[in-house]
C-alpha cells in the first residue's frame, strides 16, 4: 500500500480531514509530528492546512524551519510527491520549494465559503484523476491567500504551464469577484517542473467525503495512486 | 558588544497592500486628505551581540533575508543602534 505521512505542526487544524481523505482512497496514510526528523518511509507527503505557528511573522515562515522540513525537503528534491493545501501551500512556497508568495486577501476578509477551479495542469502526482480543463467547486478557508510572484517568475510559471488550478466562474472562465483574494492571474495552485510538488490554497480534503455532499477535491488523492514520474526532461 | 537592531518590513512598492489603502481611505475620511501611498509593515526589535557595529549590521542583515522578510514580498531597512 502506498505510504502517507500527514505532516502535523503546531496549529494545523485539517490533519485529520487529509489523513481520512487519504485513507478513503486506499493508501496506508499516518501522522508525522514536525519535530520528527524521518518520513517513516513515506512515498508521499501532505502538508495539511491551519495555522502552524499562529501564522507569527507570516504565514509558514516559522514551520518551514521545523526539524521535519529538512525531510521533506530530501524528498521532494528526489522527486517524492508532496502537496501542500492551504497553509502547506504557503509553507512550501516560504520554503523555496514552489515559487511565489502568498499575501492579505486584497479585500483583507477571511475567506470561508465554495470557490470553482478549473484543473489546467493534470500531469502531476495530485491531478492526473482530472480531464484537462475540468471545472471543481472546493472550499477556500484563508485570510493570506493572495497569490504574488515576480513579473518574470510569474511569466516563467505560465509559460511552463504550472498553473494546476485557477480561479474561474461556475460555469467556467469569466472570474472577477469569483477570485476569492485577488492572487495575480486567478493562480490557486501551481506545482514545479516535474510535476510532483504542488501547492493549493482551496481545500480537496474539505471535499473528498461523500457524506459531505461533494467529492470534487477526491481526485486530489486518488491521483497519487496513479503518479509516476517522467523521466527527467519529458515534460 | 552589544547592539539595538530596529527592522523595518514593508510590503514591496507595486504590490497590493491592501491595509494600507484601507487605512488611507480612513485617514481621507478623517480629514487627512494630503495623505497618499500608506504602506504598513511591521518593526521587528532585537539586541545582538557583536564584535562591530558592521558585524551587527551584516548579522541582521542575514536574519532579514533567511526570515524576518520574505525575498519575494517584502523590502527591509535597517537600523544599528549602539
Amino acid at each position: 500500500m502506498l505510504r502517507v505521512a500527514v505532516v502535523r505542526f503546531p496549529g494545523s487544524n485539517c490533519d485529520l480531514d487529509t489523513l481520512r481523505s487519504a485513507r478513503r482512497v486506499g493508501t496506508e496514510a499516518y501522522f508525522v509530528w514536525h519535530r520528527d526528523t524521518d518520513l517513516g518511509g513515506a512515498d508521499v507527503v501532505l502538508l495539511p492546512g491551519g495555522f502552524s505557528y499562529g501564522d507569527y511573522l507570516r504565514s509558514g515562515a516559522i514551520a518551514r524551519f521545523s526539524p521535519i522540513m529538512a525531510a521533506v525537503r530530501r524528498h521532494a528534491l528526489e522527486g517524492g510527491p508532496v502537496l501542500g493545501i492551504c497553509n502547506g501551500f504557503q509553507i512550501l512556497c516560504e520554503a523555496g520549494l514552489l515559487p511565489g508568495a502568498m499575501m492579505r486577501n486584497a479585500r483583507l476578509t477571511f475567506v470561508s465559503r465554495p470557490v470553482y477551479l478549473m484543473v489546467e495542469q493534470t500531469d502531476t502526482a495530485f491531478t492526473s484523476a482530472y480531464e484537462p480543463g475540468a471545472v471543481i467547486r472546493l472550499p477556500v478557508a484563508h485570510g493570506d491567500g493572495r497569490f504574488v510572484a515576480a513579473p518574470e517568475v510569474l511569466r516563467q510559471i505560465e509559460a511552463e504551464r504550472r498553473v494546476v488550478v485557477r480561479y474561474v466562474s461556475p460555469a467556467g472562465p469569466a472570474v472577477g469577484d469569483d477570485n476569492p483574494n485577488g492572487s495575480l492571474n486567478d493562480i490557486a495552485g501551481i506545482c514545479n517542473a516535474a510535476g510532483n510538488i504542488v501547492g493549493l490554497m482551496p481545500h480537496p480534503d474539505r471535499a473528498a467525503d461523500p457524506a459531505l455532499g461533494n467529492t470534487d477535491g477526491m481526485g486530489f488523492f486518488s491521483s497519487m495512486l496513479a503518479w509516476s514520474p517522467a523521466p527527467k526532461g519529458a515534460r | 558588544m552589544s547592539y539595538r537592531v530596529h527592522v523595518r518590513v514593508v510590503p514591496r512598492a507595486g504590490l497590493l497592500d491592501p491595509q494600507g489603502q484601507a487605512v488611507e481611505h480612513a485617514l481621507s475620511a478623517l480629514g487627512f486628505t494630503e495623505t497618499s501611498d500608506v504602506r504598513i509593515g511591521r518593526a521587528i526589535e532585537l539586541t545582538l551581540d557583536a564584535a562591530s557595529r558592521e558585524d551587527a549590521e551584516a548579522r541582521a542583515r542575514r536574519m532579514c533575508e533567511k526570515l524576518l522578510a520574505n525575498p519575494v514580498t517584502e523590502d527591509y531597512m535597517l537600523e544599528v543602534e549602539g
